[in-house]
């Protein structure tokens, strides 16, 4: 009845859910303009707000996307601290990818279409 | 006469169509095959005059937080607004909603077919239930040519309802419509998908056979689709195509005797954007 793990794939279930829950809750809250402003005002402040552990504070500071989804992010709340943070879906992919961006458009049918 | 459902449509919500659209960028190389694919569709809608769309889609973290995600949740509001994503609110018209629809639709679908849907006074949309309506609906200053249900449903928190629970919705719906007495013509979108993985090394993935195949029998055997699970959509297609599962809420509602009219897939990036349309006469 469970899912099982598929390679290269994060499945986002109620574990992942739980273990991700403040870091998807501050991400959560990037859509209010003045929660962004304060964000990029003061990140470690910010961080703080939402009880963030040093281990997720980390992966914040670091822009590390594919520890980000391994300790819980959702993707979709992780485009929204991308956003703010002036990374976009295709950049955050290419760094789960382990490519550089330019590496990532190669590969894509019409790499225009963003 | 009882309402009933004129037509069906799936169809991908990406979120970069928005952009593109507000940035003017439909006409562009990279969108155009998209956008012309949308121009007889938006014709055709047109000139079945539809009253009420019923959007299937699902929330992104715009409105709907971990803290409480509902499996299926319905609008029963006389107005929706525009949410802020994360990227900042779209210059779009606020969506009439019907309130007195979404009343019978609620009390049809929880009393009469036993879903038991969370009902939502308030709602602000975004890309997932915008996108379809951008690409087939043209608002005005004030507002959109129909109103709209929205109907949410969880495709990002796994546990995930069945492809088979959402078929059934659909069947459910489609009696929950036709017995409202109002002479309304209703449209029924299903949105998300096709194949597209957003995360981990696997980000990218997409399979065009796989959503070919969909399309094939989203058409002539969608009770087949409704049989797949979450598992084998999301190893064959990507784990973010289960939103697809959206689609089959839209194919329940439709009866034998609809036909199809549109199809089209345009894969220029990251997802399969699929297309297909069905009148119900």
């Amino acid at each position: 009845m469970g899912l099982v793990p598929i390679a290269g794939t994060s499945i986002f279930d109620l574990r992942a859910s739980t273990r991700g829950y403040r870091l998807n809750k501050m991400c959560g809250s990037l859509c209010s303009p003045a929660n962004r402003e304060e964000f990029k005002r003061d990140e470690e402040a910010y961080m703080n707000r939402f009880s963030l552990s040093v281990a997720e504070k980390r992966l914040i500071r670091s822009r590390d996307f594919a520890g980000m989804i391994d300790a819980g992010m959702n993707i979709y709340f992780m485009l929204k601290i991308g956003s703010v943070t002036g990374n976009s879906l295709y950049r955050m992919g290419a760094q789960m990818r382990g490519e550089s961006y330019e590496d990532f458009l190669a590969t894509r049918n019409f790499k225009d279409a963003v | 006469m009882p309402s009933r459902i004129v037509a069906g449509l799936g169809l991908s919500h990406v979120p970069s169509v928005g952009v593109a659209y507000d940035r003017g960028k439909m006409q562009t190389p990279a969108w155009k095959p998209l956008s012309d694919a949308y121009i007889p569709v938006r014709e055709w809608l047109a000139r079945l005059e539809p009253d009420v769309a019923i959007v299937v889609y699902n929330d992104h973290g715009a409105d709907f937080m971990f803290d409480q995600y509902p499996s299926f949740a319905i609008g029963a509001a006389e107005r929706y607004g525009i949410a802020d994503e994360g990227f900042g609110t779209r210059p779009l018209p606020e969506v009439r909603g019907d309130a007195e629809f979404s009343a019978h639709l609620c009390e049809s679908l929880i009393y009469e077919h036993e879903f038991d849907l969370t009902v939502c006074q308030e709602l602000n949309l975004e890309h997932g239930f915008l996108v379809p309506m951008n690409l087939c609906f043209e608002h005005g200053k004030d507002g959109w040519p129909v109103a709209a249900v929205p109907l949410q449903v969880n495709v990002i928190q796994h546990p995930l309802p069945t492809a088979r629970r959402c078929y059934k919705l659909g069947q459910a719906l489609r009696k929950a419509v036709s017995s409202y007495h109002e002479d309304l013509r209703v449209v029924v979108l299903g949105t998300g998908g096709m194949s597209h993985q957003l995360q981990g090394k696997r980000f990218g993935f997409m399979n065009e056979p796989f959503d070919q195949r969909f399309l094939d029998q989203i058409e002539t055997d969608p009770d087949r689709l409704a049989n797949l699970t979450h598992q084998q959509i999301m190893e064959q297609a990507g784990a973010e195509a289960v939103e697809l599962i959206m689609w089959l809420v839209m194919r329940g509602a439709l009866s034998p005797q609809a036909r199809r009219v549109h199809r089209h897939y345009y894969a220029p990036m990251t997802t399969g954007m699929g297309l297909i349309t069905f009148q119900d006469d």
